[in-house]
């Protein structure tokens, strides 16, 4: 009889790395099926086709770092992230431009930092602030969403991403833009004159929003992940709307239901800031983290210059983390209070 | 109903105790052969009192404690001594070490032993006293000796008397069976220690997933209402003492002090029957209960074991299909230990042997990245950072590791359980934690080596200093001399010194004229020399003096006379040519 | 005052830079002797890294010798019985990139203590004068023996023994000093990685 000498605990949960990524994959899917309901297949094109150009990346950097292919392509997280990226990029983008982003994201951001749970910034929004930053005009540009244009197909949202320059879509100002673009207007005069503002928050925006939060909360009865930073973030970001709101003008920044199923506010605050390698650490960490993105989230998109802000927020949020770490350590059996850091 | 507190963290792993308890606690007799280290619990190894070839009775004393932390240790059964040798022991290290190995003759004869009458008229001391003799050690986990434990800090009280019936560890049920079948015995043991504590309160804490053993405590304390039995929610690591603290009281131990610092003293149900048996009945420890479970035995069961009973012995009584098993365990699935040999004995600590399939506890998969996901944190039950922990330990940054409180994680697992990425965090812990302790005695040695270096550094100098100045002393006297001899006009002392000698030589070099006066003188005064020698052994004859002077006497007369007739002769030899 | 400073700049720079040098040179003085350093505090933090086996290995008789010249600008790493953990440590404390181990000086081994086969002595008190830190206990014409605590294995009484009796042992693992290693850092070859169970060892 050989028996093995290995250190306890002998018994182990269930959890595993690919189970959580599976998960959060799962999740996306009612959002997907929304985005895919309301602005046509260009989604669905985008994320098939980041799939495919993530896994290649990832591929490609394993085996140039000598990993095992097997081993690491299994956990999924490239998976995740090449999903998560194309849910964000507009729809009807080009072949090229989702590469670039999926390339930043997988190479630049993940791999060169060691692979995954080594990557101080989200992947995800590293490509994508990659792409707004080199290809602002490509990345404002949003199909209209059905009821208010022509929806294109399967054949025509291929062509779109394959052949872009054959291709000649519809693009349409979203409502945060036009929140941006008017100022002085009664909100009653600016929901008449913008029919694309629907009724809260944008039609289509709004169950897209919805169906992230489904998901989201799925994931949370699924223990992937805890409520604080999400809720913080949502919290925060309703709290500044409130405050700001002034409950009429165009000029203010919308009001909290508005800003809360507006733009990439439901999937940003469930798979975005609850990616776990970039955030912070501690429970109280993840509450300041969320609200950290909250605030910024609603400063970059009153006052700032880029269409939506869960990128930058998210990313700076990442710079404040270890930080955020080092302030928020929770207070240890027995002991009195978190060791003061020096 | 009392109040019950929550702990922070914890998990609800499988808890497989059924297959244990289906029948009751059955004897597992006496092995061929009894192996009993002499370090069975922490602290210093017992000292050996017999020696091999020894008859010796059950319950006699067989090596005594050497220090404060140690405990006496008694033959199990009747038998002889076969060997006094280095063993495999149950320890995760797999080292073997000292044990006193007893041929079992199967008599199982009793050494005379006798209890209190009634311990209620002796006083704790006397009681602590009988605790230590008998070898008591905790039997829930690190097998601190009990006596050391009760005997506390002087001049504090106990507020809290708490009695741990938790047993939250997977598979185990020792003390699920004990409270059982013996729950009246508990409550005495538990009565001669609130005798000896004089706490204000007694709480026995157990998880609300025995309901058995809580209903033959409650009926037991029906009749004797002096101990509170206090239910609580199954969660690991409940029976921790710390948890068990909070859970009971609410009340946090200190880091880094002890349950008596607030008050409170932790004590095994199993202690409990343990310090019954001594006071009452006079019976050293010398066996306990075991479960052997796991689904590579066919029939998992508690065991009543003498102590220093081969494993093996008892999975072969369980019935332990050996191609099933690929690890062996001493204790839960949680905390647990493996054992790589089933010849090491059952100790005091001993409440579980493990043997699981490979199906049932599969080892664990290749380590995944850490994504930093946080769930070993929530499941932490000391609030600690598990995944910054890790990050830390990978990098060997001890003083990061315990500002972020290494010391305060009490090992339990929960964080390994949980973690989806299985990285072996506990050993990454235990590790660390191991080398910040070499460290640090590296460190005191290192001071110490210093300050002895330092010291001779000094001593050297001093010594030094003191030669330079007795040469001064000595120069300065010379030059003294030579004033004073060239005051007085006489001649200098040192330079007819030189000239005596320089004329002896020339003396010698003269030639052998006066070779054999000087080897006349020679022998007078070796003849001299032996006659002093031989009035000095007539003395020491009459004056009765020891043996051994008196041979060193004779010695060298008899040493001095060879050298006398050697001289004879050659002088003889010498005149005739 | 102002016609004067453009009347004549080289002059009013020269008097504005020796107005303000005076005073702040005065405070340096002030400074240099209100808050002058006892001893050398960087030798002393150096010497408590170095591992004080005072085995001279380095070149320099003793351990607090060489922090001395570490301080005035010796290399850092020339101390075999303190490896490379030594080196990182100074290197963090003096700021500077951790260079390898100076394989001239010797390697860094496995800890040693020195143990005399007692029946083999002759007691020459050789061993004795030669120990460091007094680590040998022993008397002219009587058996010498190593007080294996203090003993910083530094191997200086090896060499004067007359009659070679002295070995060097290596300290045993032992249940007291055994204990679990870091697992097995997960190794970059792609065949092992897939079968390896990082932590599992085997035992006969």
């Amino acid at each position: 009889m050989s028996l093995m000498r290995i250190s306890s605990p002998h018994a182990h949960g269930t959890f595993s790395t690919g189970m959580v990524m599976r998960q959060v994959l799962l999740a996306t899917v009612p959002g997907l099926f929304l985005l895919t309901l309301f602005f046509g297949f260009g989604t669905l094109v985008n994320v098939a086709w980041a799939c495919i150009v993530g896994l290649a990346c990832e591929a490609l950097a394993l085996s140039l770092r000598g990993r095992s292919l097997a081993f690491y392509l299994k956990d999924g997280s490239a998976l995740v992230t090449c999903v998560l990226l194309g849910i964000a990029l507009p729809p009807y983008s080009p072949w090229w431009l989702i590469a670039v982003g999926v390339a930043s994201s997988i190479l630049m951001a993940k791999q060169l930092y060691g692979g995954l749970g080594y990557n101080p910034f989200n992947p995800a929004m590293v490509g994508y602030v990659v792409l707004l930053i080199s290809f602002p005009l490509q990345m404002s540009s949003w199909a209209p969403p059905r009821g208010l244009g022509d929806v294109p197909g399967l054949w025509e949202a291929l062509q779109a991403c394959f052949l872009p320059a054959q291709y000649d879509g519809l693009t349409m100002a979203t409502p945060l833009d036009i929140l941006r673009q008017n100022q002085g207007l009664l909100m009653e005069d600016l929901w008449a004159q913008s029919p694309q503002l629907g009724r809260w928050a944008g039609v289509g925006w709004e169950w897209v929003n919805l169906a992230f939060l489904a998901g989201g909360l799925w994931l949370l009865y699924r223990r992937i992940f805890t409520w604080h930073a999400p809720v913080a973030m949502l919290a925060s970001l309703s709290l500044m709307a409130a405050l700001f709101y002034d409950g009429g003008s165009s000029s203010s920044g919308g009001s909290p239901v508005f800003h809360l199923l507006s733009g990439a506010t439901m999937f940003g605050a469930f798979f975005i800031i609850t990616d776990p390698v970039s955030s912070a650490v501690s429970v109280r960490g993840r509450l300041v983290f969320g609200a950290l993105i909250g605030v910024l989230v609603y400063l970059i998109r009153v006052w700032g210059n880029y269409p939506d802000a869960i990128a930058f927020a998210v990313l700076i949020a990442n710079f404040a983390a270890p930080f955020i770490d080092h302030y928020t350590q929770p207070r240890v059996y027995g002991h009195k209070q978190p060791k003061s850091p020096e | 109903m009392r109040r019950v507190y929550d702990f922070h963290g914890g998990i609800h792993p499988a808890e497989n105790k059924h297959q244990s308890v289906r029948s009751g606690i059955r004897s597992a007799g006496v092995p061929a052969q009894l192996i009993l280290p002499l370090s069975q619990h922490i602290g210093a190894a017992a000292r050996p009192v017999v020696t091999v070839g020894d008859y010796v009775l059950k319950g006699q004393v067989i090596a005594e404690a050497a220090g404060h932390v140690s405990a006496t240790l008694h033959a199990p059964s009747s038998g002889r001594i076969s060997g006094i040798e280095d063993r495999p022991i149950p320890h995760p290290s797999g080292l073997p070490a000292p044990c006193i190995v007893i041929d079992c003759d199967q008599q199982d004869l009793w050494t005379p032993h006798q209890g209190v009458a009634d311990y209620r008229d002796c006083d704790a001391s006397e009681l602590l006293e009988l605790i230590s003799s008998a070898g008591i050690a905790g039997m829930g986990g690190a097998g601190f000796p009990t006596a050391v434990k009760l005997m506390g800090k002087p001049g504090r009280s106990v507020k809290t008397l708490i009695i741990n019936g938790t047993e939250c560890e997977p598979y185990i049920t020792a003390d699920d069976i004990l409270m059982r079948e013996r729950a009246a015995d508990i409550l005495e043991g538990v009565a001669i220690l609130q005798h000896i504590l004089q706490p204000e309160e007694t709480l026995l804490g157990l998880e609300d997933n025995k309901p058995e053993a809580i209903a033959a405590l409650r009926e037991a304390a029906a009749s004797a209402s002096h101990v509170e039995i206090v239910t609580f929610p199954t969660k690991y690591p409940s029976g921790g003492e710390k948890q068990l603290i909070e859970i009971l009281t609410g009340k946090q131990v200190p880091a880094g002090g002890l349950p008596g610092d607030i008050g409170i003293v932790c004590q095994n149900v199993g202690t409990a029957v343990a310090v019954r048996d001594a006071v009452i009945y006079g019976r050293p420890l010398i066996s306990r209960i075991t479960t052997v479970t796991g689904d590579a035995v066919a029939t998992p069961q508690n065991f009543e074991v003498l102590l220093g009973t081969p494993m093996q012995h008892l999975l072969d009584l369980a019935g332990l299909q050996p191609e099933r098993c690929e690890r062996l365990v001493m204790g839960g699935p949680m905390m647990g230990f493996t054992v790589t040999n089933p010849q090491a004995p059952i100790v005091k600590t001993t409440n579980c042997i493990l043997a699981p399939t490979t199906a049932e506890l599969p080892p664990p998969p290749p380590a995944q990245p850490c994504i930093r996901c946080g769930l070993c944190a929530e499941a932490c039950p000391a609030s600690l950072l598990p995944q910054q922990l890790f990050w830390f330990a990978q990098g060997k940054e001890f003083e990061k590791l315990e500002q972020h409180n290494l010391f305060d994680c009490i090992e339990c697992g929960a964080c390994s359980w949980v973690c989806p990425s299985h990285i072996p965090l506990v050993q990454y812990y235990r590790a660390s934690k191991a080398d910040i302790l070499q460290q640090r005695r590296d460190h005191a040695k290192s001071e110490q080596a210093r300050e002895r270096f330092e010291a001779r550094q000094t001593r050297l100098a001093q010594e030094d200093e003191e030669r330079e100045a007795k040469r001064a002393a000595r120069k300065a006297a010379a030059e003294k001399r030579t004033q004073l001899a060239t005051q007085e006009g006489g001649e200098d002392p040192i330079q007819a010194a030189i000239d005596r000698a320089k004329a002896k030589k020339a003396a010698q070099q003269a030639g052998t004229g006066t070779e054999p006066a000087a080897a006349a003188s020679a022998l007078d005064t070796l003849r001299q020399k032996l006659e002093k020698a031989e009035q000095r052994l007539a003395q020491s004859h009459a004056s009765g003096e020891d043996a051994k002077i008196v041979a060193a006497l004779e010695a060298s007369a008899e040493r001095l006379r060879g050298k006398l007739t050697e001289a004879e002769s050659a002088a003889s030899e010498a005149g005739a040519s | 005052m102002m016609a004067w400073v453009t009347d004549y700049p080289l002059l009013a720079a020269l008097l504005a830079l020796v107005g303000l040098g005076a005073p702040f040179g005065a405070l340096l003085g002030f400074a240099a002797v209100r808050f002058r350093a006892e001893g050398n505090p960087i030798a002393d933090e150096i010497n408590a890294i170095l591992p004080q086996t005072q085995c001279g290995q380095c070149g320099f008789p003793g351990c607090r010798p060489y922090a001395e010249a570490i301080a005035g600008g010796e290399a850092i790493n020339k101390c075999p019985p303190g490896g490379e953990a030594t080196i990182q440590a100074l290197a963090d404390l003096l700021d500077v990139e951790a260079p390898p181990l100076d394989a001239e000086h010797g390697e860094e081994k496995v800890k040693t203590v020195a143990y005399i086969r007692e029946d083999e002595c002759i007691g020459c008190t050789k061993c004795i004068q030669a120990c460091p830190v007094d680590a040998i206990l022993g008397a002219a014409k009587q058996m010498h023996t190593v007080i294996a605590s203090e003993c910083t294995g530094c191997d200086l009484c090896v060499e004067p023994c007359p009659v070679d009796c002295i070995d060097m042992l290596p300290l045993e693992e032992s249940l007291q000093t055994w204990h679990w290693q870091l697992p097995a850092p997960r190794s970059n070859n792609l065949e092992i990685i897939a079968t390896d169970s990082a932590t599992a060892e085997r035992a006969a």
